[in-house]
């Protein structure tokens, strides 16, 4: 493998995406919101269940199976909202940022890169497939690996601060999060890439790529509207066997894709 | 494959579903050649590039480049090869210097080379000053100096060029051509994909000529456009008191035909003779009606009536596989029995 040809693809396709909004804007505004907005607006949910209508919140925690409700147990009803909402509910929406940011970058330096006619010149070059591939993959895995990261580090801080006049101590992260961030939400980006330079190979355009390889969204959204409906709740065991599922469908992804990745194929469709 | 042999293609042949692409090719192209590969959009100039270059594989048929298998050695082979893709595929958001800076390093052009090399090309396509500005703020033309610049990093053996002057204006398209010439004269064997007929010709050893996959033509221009027998072109100067009569003089000429007034003042007319002797004759008709002839000029046949005679020929015997060769000094028509018929109608 030559390093030096897929390093230099990771280097160019990340300097290109330092210029190119309508895939950075979306990179930026989404982890603001759900690492910094939602955390925040947390801090006034104990206020918000004290409000007349305010049923549902109280309807929420009631609702929730035995096992949560027992993991609940030592907090005050205001401290239950605040933990339940920045512990358990808003875990899921995390795994959406590797995963969107994976799926951006790829849909943009496959299709995207495809689209903009810069692909030939790559394909001429003395790069295997593979080597032209692991750059690819690199240039959107890393991205995704340091938003999350670097998300996990700042929503701790936002959770804490969101929390302190709650709670007046310092709950966060929870060894559940040091394992979603750690290791499911890597298994999750590796899903988003290999979805994406799948669909990458059979559509034309950036955003065809982007919004067909979304759908490999839905199961992080099949466990928010789980675990808001008391069917899934999240612990430890359960996140280090989600990881493990989403690592092993990442890998038949990529593999698949890896196998189907052909040089002269993708031109065919330029 | 002889040594100097470095493109050899045996009846290579690609196919996409039913539409043939590339359809039996043969074709040699020897060291310190330049080759012109002619041929209307979709005739299989880009996808024979692509398989030389180990980019596609082939449907059936084989292909050397370098003595070494595209397919089986593509890395290798790419190494040595440069490619100036048609559409100048530079990414508008890197500046000149980043793009052909990430190329070098994927070409493996040694470190401490690598900032030497890429001063030297800005500077010999002249793209000193513009370096560090985004691509998306270069002209057409800067952006395919661009590519050349690109395709010259690594200082390959074997160059293709396709389409090197699409698009341009006159000016830079000139400016391309003296960096082939360049080329040439340096030694660089280049595969010229154009239909920039004008380009060929000045700029090509031997040209082959595609339809629909197929080579119709190969030789070397000029001996291409005298095999195929295009009509002798004359252009004559003259001074007639009735300059309006000029044309009907030339009508009744023996092996005459085709007679325009290309310039009324000075009058100049334009007109095709069969052969020598039509040409004497049509000038005396001149002098007899009172004209003073003051230049008298044969056109050199060109490349663009090889090129749309053969186009014309590949029309009326659609299907035929008529091809013709022609070596510089013995020229000789490979027109096979079945193929005679494509021959003469191209005469016609």
């Amino acid at each position: 493998m030559n390093l030096r040809a897929v390093r230099a693809i990771v280097v160019k396709d990340l300097t290109v995406l330092r210029h190119a909004k309508a895939v950075l804007i979306p990179l930026i505004v989404v982890p603001l919101v759900m690492l910094l907005v939602l955390p925040a607006l947390a801090a006034f949910a104990p206020r918000l269940a004290d409000l007349p209508g305010a049923s549902d919140l109280n309807a929420l925690l009631e609702g929730m199976p035995a096992a949560m409700q027992a993991r609940l147990a030592g907090f005050s009803e205001d401290e239950r909202i605040v933990v339940l909402l920045l512990t358990y509910l808003f875990a899921p929406l995390y795994l959406i940022l590797p995963l969107m940011v994976a799926s951006v970058i790829a849909a943009d330096t496959f299709a995207g890169e495809r689209e903009r006619r810069t692909l030939e010149a790559l394909i001429y070059t003395p790069t295997s497939d593979m080597e032209l591939l692991v750059g690819k993959l690199l240039a959107g895995f890393l991205p995704a690996l340091a938003v999350a990261w670097g998300g996990f580090a700042f929503y701790s801080v936002v959770a804490n601060l969101a929390a302190w006049p709650t709670l007046g101590r310092l709950f966060f992260p929870t060894g559940m999060w040091f394992v979603l961030a750690l290791w499911v939400a890597p298994a999750v980006a590796a899903v988003g890439l290999g979805a994406t330079v799948i669909v990458s190979s059979r559509v034309s355009t950036f955003q065809e790529a982007y919004q067909i390889g979304g759908v490999v969204v839905l199961p992080i959204v099949l466990l928010v509207v789980g675990q808001a409906a008391g069917v899934v709740v999240l612990s430890t065991g359960f996140v280090v066997a989600l990881g493990a599922v989403f690592w092993a469908v990442a890998l038949v992804l990529l593999r698949y894709g890896a196998r189907t990745f052909r040089r002269g194929e993708l031109m065919a469709r330029a | 494959m002889a040594a100097a042999q470095v493109i050899l293609t045996e009846r290579l042949t690609r196919r996409f579903g039913e539409a043939t692409a590339v359809d039996a090719l043969d074709m040699t192209v020897e060291r310190g050649e330049v080759v012109g590969l002619l041929g209307h959009n979709g005739a299989g100039k880009t996808t024979t590039v692509r398989l030389l270059n180990g980019v596609l594989a082939p449907s059936s048929g084989r292909a050397q480049v370098l003595g070494l298998d595209p397919q089986r050695d593509g890395v290798a082979l790419r190494r040595r090869c440069g490619v100036s893709t048609e559409t100048p595929s530079v990414d508008e958001r890197l500046t000149g210097r980043q793009g052909l800076r990430f190329f070098a390093e994927v070409y493996d052009v040694a470190r401490e080379r690598v900032e030497p090399r890429l001063a030297e090309l800005l500077a010999a396509f002249d793209l000193e000053a513009a370096a560090d500005q985004r691509v998306g703020t270069y002209s057409k033309g800067m952006r395919q100096r661009l590519t050349l610049a690109r395709a010259l990093l690594h200082e390959p053996e074997l160059l293709f060029l396709d389409e090197p002057s699409s698009g341009l204006d006159p000016v830079a398209a000139r400016a391309v051509d003296e960096r082939i010439a360049g080329l040439r004269d340096g030694g660089t064997t280049v595969l010229l994909c154009t239909h920039n007929l004008a380009q060929a010709q000045a700029l090509c050893d031997r040209v082959v000529v595609l339809e629909h996959g197929k080579v119709v033509a190969s030789g070397a221009p000029t001996a291409l456009a005298a095999e195929l027998g295009a009509r002798l072109a004359v252009r004559v100067a003259l001074r007639l008191d009735d300059a309006s009569a000029a044309p009907g003089l030339l009508a009744d000429v023996p092996g005459i035909d085709q007679v325009v007034t290309q310039q009324a003042e000075p009058l100049e007319l334009r007109f095709e003779a069969a052969d020598a002797d039509a040409i004497a004759a049509a000038v005396r008709a001149l002098v007899r009606a009172g004209a003073d002839v003051y230049a008298v000029e044969r056109e050199l046949p060109s490349l663009e009536h090889v090129y749309f005679a053969l186009h014309r020929g590949e029309r009326l015997a659609h299907g035929s596989s008529g091809r013709l060769v022609a070596d510089d000094g013995v020229q000789r028509a490979e027109v096979a029995a079945g193929q005679r018929a494509q021959g003469e109608e191209v005469r016609s």
